[in-house]
């Protein structure tokens, strides 16, 4: 022990870092690098007769994905995605505003914290919760039963309607979170000079307000259709067997189809969109303080 | 004149941003708290109060297949959390103490496990652990949670070690203290709040994961969300409402104590 901390004093910057960092890289390498790199190779093979795969190069997964039943799902997914990014963003934006611009900096972190409390709490629950709301015999469908408005029970789970309202309520914590940071480091004084300058409200907004935070807005954005796009728990529940999403699709190509080199491809294809707009975030979004 | 006018104009805007920003509060909050009213519901079926009862927690509390997967998800939470705390607080403090080549591309690949999808990381797991011929188990859901966690870890910590004043590190370095003296005495003690911040949102991250975990889990290791999973498949019942009363609950007096240490 001695030796060795007489031997990592006289190491150089890069040998401590790098010392310090290895259990963190070798456990990423061979966890989720090397998994991901199976996935890769996977997507190029042919599919084994009972799960697994052949070793054959081939293109025929890729193509697989432009079959009109495939694409359709992924078409719709990409559609889904971005709705859903949309209205949180729209939900979320004035929100966010709301709470970086009170006063009572008590009153700011309480309504922080609420926002903070649903963003690491269980998914699972936090949808499972719209189950008992949306079923046939749920909370809607017996008060408007017993008000008399409808006399049959209105299909709402199991729709798109209710995905939609799943994954709006799954992942507008993670648009408004990174929507604050960025309009509290907003310079009030820059809006003040704007106004002073002539310029009415839209334009202070659309001009001034929605540039200075847009890093903001690019990370809330890519934080929502990222596992968006990749939704499984929130269509599986609330969509049942009437909605898929290409999540449910690599799922049900991995275990129940058994055709992993197809469920490889799709997943890939997710991963590179994913990698596409990690390098966005990292080039425009929430500019990094240290380095 | 114009001056009365855009203050007039800003406080109509205030009032409509209060009540959109209210009404998402409740929106946010209402489906939670109907779930943890019904949990106390007598009525077995339908969405009517019929009354107050504790029944739906005793059935839970004698159910022995679901203290089974709760131990199995205790087991994996702790080890997981404890692994990925010390490896994720190590990694915070290389990144925040030094600069190394290719620091910018270490940094991608260890914000990467955060978004990607949890489906591509369960399936491309699956694939490497059947590759290896690895058993599914216990041991095999750890060492996922403990891939995602990492991440995390070092993400809450690095957050933290920014306002740390590194000069107190050289005067104890200074003042004859090893490395590892300097850390357990110094460092530790200064950083330990974020710490153990990082680590309840590890253990409550592992605790709820169910998608990777459906992934790598094998015959005899069901976690607690995989249990739960299977019984909301089949429909709502007032014991899943209160199993998810009592998570939700736990969720959150981790969360908030993870809160108040971090801030």
């Amino acid at each position: 022990m001695k030796d060795f901390l007489l031997r990592y004093k006289s190491w150089g910057k890069e040998g401590k870092a790098g010392f310090l960092i290895s259990p963190a890289f070798l456990w990423l390498l061979l966890f989720f690098l090397i998994p991901l790199g199976i996935i890769f190779v996977y997507s190029f093979c042919e599919r084994g007769n009972y799960g697994g795969v052949n070793w054959n190069f081939t293109f025929e997964n890729y193509k697989q994905v432009l079959n009109p039943v495939y694409l359709k799902t992924i078409l719709y997914s990409f559609w889904i995605a971005i709705l859903n990014t949309v209205i949180c963003l729209l939900i979320g934006y004035p929100m966010a505003y709301y709470i970086s611009t009170r006063k009572s900096t008590v009153f700011k972190n309480i309504l922080l914290i609420l926002v903070i409390l649903p963003f690491w709490t269980d998914f699972l629950v936090r949808t499972y919760a719209w189950l008992v709301i949306l079923r046939e015999g749920g909370l809607i469908n017996t008060i408007l039963l017993q008000m008399g408005i409808i006399q049959e029970p209105l299909k709402l789970l199991f729709t798109d309607l209710a995905v939609i309202i799943g994954l709006v309520y799954g992942y507008l914590p993670f648009m408004i979170l990174p929507l604050y940071a960025s309009i509290e480091k907003l310079d009030p004084s820059l809006i003040e000079a704007a106004y002073d300058l002539g310029a009415n409200g839209f334009n202070v907004f659309w001009k001034v307000i929605l540039p200075l935070t847009s890093p903001g807005i690019i990370a809330g954005s890519i934080l929502v259709f990222v596992p968006t796009l990749g939704a499984y728990i929130t269509p599986d529940l609330l969509g049942g067997a009437k909605v898929m999403m290409i999540g449910n699709l690599i799922q049900q190509q991995f275990l129940k189809v058994k055709n992993w080199p197809f469920g490889s491809s799709l997943s890939f294809i997710v991963l590179i969109i994913v990698l596409a707009l990690l390098i966005i975030y990292i080039k425009f979004g929430e500019p990094e303080v240290e380095k | 004149m114009s001056e009365i006018r855009s203050r007039k104009k800003f406080n109509a805007g205030e009032f409509t941003l209060g009540v959109h920003s209210w009404l998402t509060y409740i929106f946010l909050y209402l489906p939670m708290a109907i779930l943890v009213i019904f949990s106390f519901n007598k009525a077995r079926i339908n969405a009517v109060w019929t009354g107050f009862t504790f029944e739906w927690y005793k059935v839970l509390f004698n159910d022995t297949a679901l203290a089974g997967a709760l131990v199995n998800s205790l087991i994996v939470a702790f080890i997981s959390t404890a692994i990925a705390t010390v490896i994720g607080t190590l990694t915070a403090i290389a990144m925040y103490r030094y600069k190394f080549p290719g620091k910018g591309l270490f940094d991608s690949v260890l914000y990467m496990p955060i978004i990607v999808p949890d489906i591509v990381m369960g399936i491309s797991l699956l694939s490497f652990y059947v590759f290896i011929r690895f058993t599914l188990g216990l041991v095999s859901i750890i060492i996922a949670h403990v891939a995602f966690n990492i991440s995390f870890v070092a993400l809450v910590v690095r957050a933290r070690l920014h306002g740390y004043n590194k000069t107190l590190d050289e005067a104890a370095m200074d003042l004859g203290a090893n490395p590892f003296q300097t850390f357990m005495k110094v460092t530790l003690p200064l950083i330990l709040p974020g710490v153990v911040s990082a680590a309840l949102i590890a253990f409550t991250l592992s605790f709820d994961d169910y998608l990777i975990t459906s992934f790598v889990a094998g015959i005899g290791s069901t976690t607690l969300p995989i249990k739960v999973y299977s019984m909301m498949k089949f429909g709502v019942t007032p014991e899943i409402n209160a199993l998810s009363t009592l998570i939700l609950f736990i969720s959150m007096i981790l969360i908030l104590i993870s809160q108040r240490l971090g801030a």
